[in-house]
């Protein structure tokens, strides 16, 4: 907790896709889930180092769209939540080649 | 982009293959989900083609045949879209499995129609990685050549094509521009590809990579993002609009299809009364007559009457499906669904099993998720489909006082209708719920859902589909429903002696229904009724043309009609087990062998089909007992 504590402070934030609010861009760190879901995922551009912006959701934000690799994905939080990310500090909307 | 003079392989071999050959070549068309590949299909082979049900798996193959301009004619096989080709999911077992040759029941393609979106190549490229590695002659189809033209992209074919070591053609399947060059490649030497390198397949990374080089080589410039697109989930995803404009089209398809229920179904009968008067007249009073328009005409006719539903249905979801919705109206249903333990894609196959469990059964197929597909495939029967509403109408008539509830708006008949909806509603979310938490537990397997953009339906795409539908829901009328038929007619007309057909409790089905007499009086129901139960498995409206008959054969209840009949026969607690029973039974030998056929076996129907009379029974029971 400590680490992650010290890390907002340097230039880049920690957590999941699911601290992405609507427009918020971040970068792909590591996906937390077992090999063959993983895989699933990295199939669909969902592959560290991507960058992944958060779309709009169903009501009640769950499960939510995220423009990756030139598509868009609807993922439930909970495997959202596996996905783990590093955010550029200034949060604005980043333009994604095609979604 | 015109003819194969972008592709070098193929002028390097411009030599036509003379080789005699017996039977057309077999080629696989192969591609991931929304890349327009079905629509391509439908494009080369127009009608001209087939439904093929892999035996064993669920999923269902289209096969057809595309007639070159020479005249020669292609066999093209239809596999499902698939991210991959590791073989993991069972769609992409079928697809591996046709492409590698290890299906019996088909034979290895001689090459492969690769359908890569345009407007997504990157990503989309990397399936051509594991493609390719097979060897076998492959054309790179870029579809969407439309979207990637308006949007502002564009890619260089000759190099994409020099990278890929294939030919490559930029096509829009839904338009059909570009298409002649995907017969030029069936019609020419088809040679095998030379990529120029390929990454490790199963290092997912390495592929991408693979396909992002690739995809500079060739110049590719992804295109701007979809305006409308974005425009419309503006709305259709709106956190006050989404949801009711999501209410509004469940209720309007729900309504639609129930309120042309009674016109074309009269219509229909119109028709079939009309060819039996008819029949009538024009042959001679016979076994055979009998047979013809006792058995077939009304039985067979009666099923019939449910085509337009059915096609009615299958219209509303291919316009969602095609047009793109269908996956934002999953996308609002997943958390109502996620509370009961299914997923959002199990929404639309339980919504339309209000009008009949088949085709929701059928749809089913959307969902990747095994376990989930087969919990909504076991709860689905609960939903109260079309076939339930006849027999809850004459039961609730016969009993039901005609007396108002809430004014003019709801009548005690309609609430008793209305509150067997709900019960069905009720037991299939009960179900899934118990389903879900025991032996078809899944939380594990991540929900995934590609958004694709909004596109216009075509009228050749839903068309086809409607088609399609329609040769099934006739094949089966004049198949399991006709053989059912002629059996029951069978059975009230022996033993036949001395020209006369016996008394009724005497015949074959008046001695089955005294059989089972014992298991049912519990519940109320005497050994005509059970006769009714007896038929009633082949279809749920069947027990009314039975009871019918068998009244009809009474010359004292003959005289009050069927409902009074039934009213002298049934106490309030038996009709009120009664509508349970067929509230909760699956009496349906069509939904049986749907079960069967999209599971792959007899374990889940017979199950299904215990469980179910089980509770119906239970049901049954309990209501006869406790209302006097």
């Amino acid at each position: 907790m400590q680490l992650s504590g010290n890390y907002q402070t340097a230039d880049a934030i920690q957590g999941s896709l699911v601290d992405l609010h609507r427009g918020d861009a971040a970068i792909l760190d590591g996906i937390d889930l077992p090999g063959e879901e993983a895989r699933r995922l990295m199939e669909l551009g969902f592959l560290p180092g991507t960058r992944i912006t958060a779309g709009r959701s169903a009501p009640g934000g769950d499960p939510q769209v995220f423009q990756v690799d030139g598509s868009e994905i609807a993922l439930r939080r909970e495997t959202a939540r596996r996905l783990k990310v590093r955010r550029e500090k200034v949060a604005k909307p980043v333009h994604t080649p095609r979604a | 982009m015109s003819g194969c003079s972008d592709c070098q392989t193929c002028e390097a071999a411009t030599v036509p293959f003379p080789g005699p050959r017996t039977g057309p070549k077999t080629v696989a068309v192969i591609g991931p989900p929304n890349s327009g590949k079905t629509t391509l299909f439908n494009r080369l082979t127009g009608l001209r083609q087939k439904v093929a049900n892999f035996p064993g798996v669920t999923v269902e193959q289209h096969t057809g045949i595309a007639t070159l301009p020479d005249g020669r004619q292609v066999q093209l096989i239809d596999l499902p879209g698939v991210y991959s080709l590791s073989p993991r999911s069972e769609d992409e077992q079928v697809a591996f499995d046709v492409l590698t040759g290890r299906r019996e029941d088909t034979a290895r393609p001689e090459a492969v129609l690769l359908v890569l979106d345009a407007t997504n190549l990157s990503r989309n490229l990397m399936l051509a990685a594991p493609i390719l590695a097979l060897g076998m002659p492959t054309l790179v189809i870029l579809n969407m050549a439309d979207d990637l033209a308006s949007r502002g992209g564009r890619v260089d074919l000759k190099k994409l094509s020099a990278e890929l070591g294939a030919p490559v053609a930029l096509i829009a399947a839904r338009q059909g521009t570009g298409v002649e060059q995907v017969f030029d490649f069936l019609a020419g030497a088809m040679p095998k590809p030379e990529p120029k390198q390929l990454p490790v397949l199963q290092d997912v990374p390495k592929c991408r990579a693979w396909a992002g080089q690739v995809g500079e080589q060739a110049a590719y410039l992804p295109p701007i993002p979809p305006k409308w697109t974005r425009r419309l989930d503006a709305v259709f995803l709106h956190p006050v609009w989404g949801p009711l404009i999501f209410v509004a089209v469940v209720v309007g398809i729900f309504q639609t299809i129930f309120g042309i229920a009674a016109p074309s179904k009269d219509a229909i009968g119109w028709l079939v009364q009309g060819s039996g008067k008819w029949i009538a007249t024009v042959l001679p009073d016979s076994l055979f007559r009998s047979l013809l328009l006792g058995g077939v005409w009304s039985g067979v006719g009666s099923v019939i009457a449910f085509l337009p539903q059915v096609l009615l249905l299958f219209l509303f979801i291919g316009i969602l499906e095609d047009s793109g919705y269908l996956a934002r109206a999953a996308l609002i249903a997943d958390r109502t669904m996620a509370k009961v333990g299914l997923q959002g894609k199990s929404f639309i196959p339980l919504l339309s099993a209000y009008a009949c469990a088949v085709p929701a059964i059928l749809s089913t197929r959307t969902i990747e998720n095994k376990r989930d597909r087969i919990a909504t495939i076991l709860v689905a029967p609960f939903m109260t489909c079309s076939a339930r509403l006849p027999v809850y109408i004459l039961i609730v008539a016969a009993f039901i006082p005609k007396k108002q509830l809430l004014g003019p708006f709801l009548s005690e008949g309609a609430a008793a209708i209305l509150g067997l909806y709900l019960l069905g509603f009720a037991m299939a979310v009960l179900t899934a719920r118990v389903l879900k938490s025991s032996i078809l537990k899944s939380g594990r397997t991540p929900f995934l859902l590609e958004m694709p953009s909004y596109r216009w339906p075509t009228f050749q795409s839903i068309g086809l589909r409607l088609l399609d539908r329609s040769k099934v829901f006739l094949h089966r009328a004049g198949t399991i429903i006709l053989v059912v038929t002629v059996i029951l007619w069978v059975m009230v007309n022996v033993p036949y002696t001395n020209g006369h057909r016996p008394k009724i409790e005497d015949s074959l089905a008046g001695v089955a229904g005294r059989t089972i007499e014992p298991i049912i009086k519990p519940l109320g129901f005497n050994w005509k009724i059970g006769i009714g139960l007896i038929t009633a498995v082949a279809a749920r409206e069947t027990i009314i043309a039975t009871l019918g008959t068998i009244y009809g054969m009474d010359p004292q209840s003959d005289k009050h009609g069927l409902e009074a009949a039934l009213h002298h026969d049934l106490t309030p607690g038996g009709a009120v087990a009664l509508l349970i029973f067929f509230a909760f039974a699956m009496q349906c030998i069509s939904t049986i062998a749907v079960v069967r056929r999209e599971t792959g076996g007899w374990k889940w129907p017979a199950a299904q089909f215990a469980y179910m009379t089980a509770v119906a029974y239970t049901g049954a029971f309990a209501a006869a007992h406790i209302i006097h």
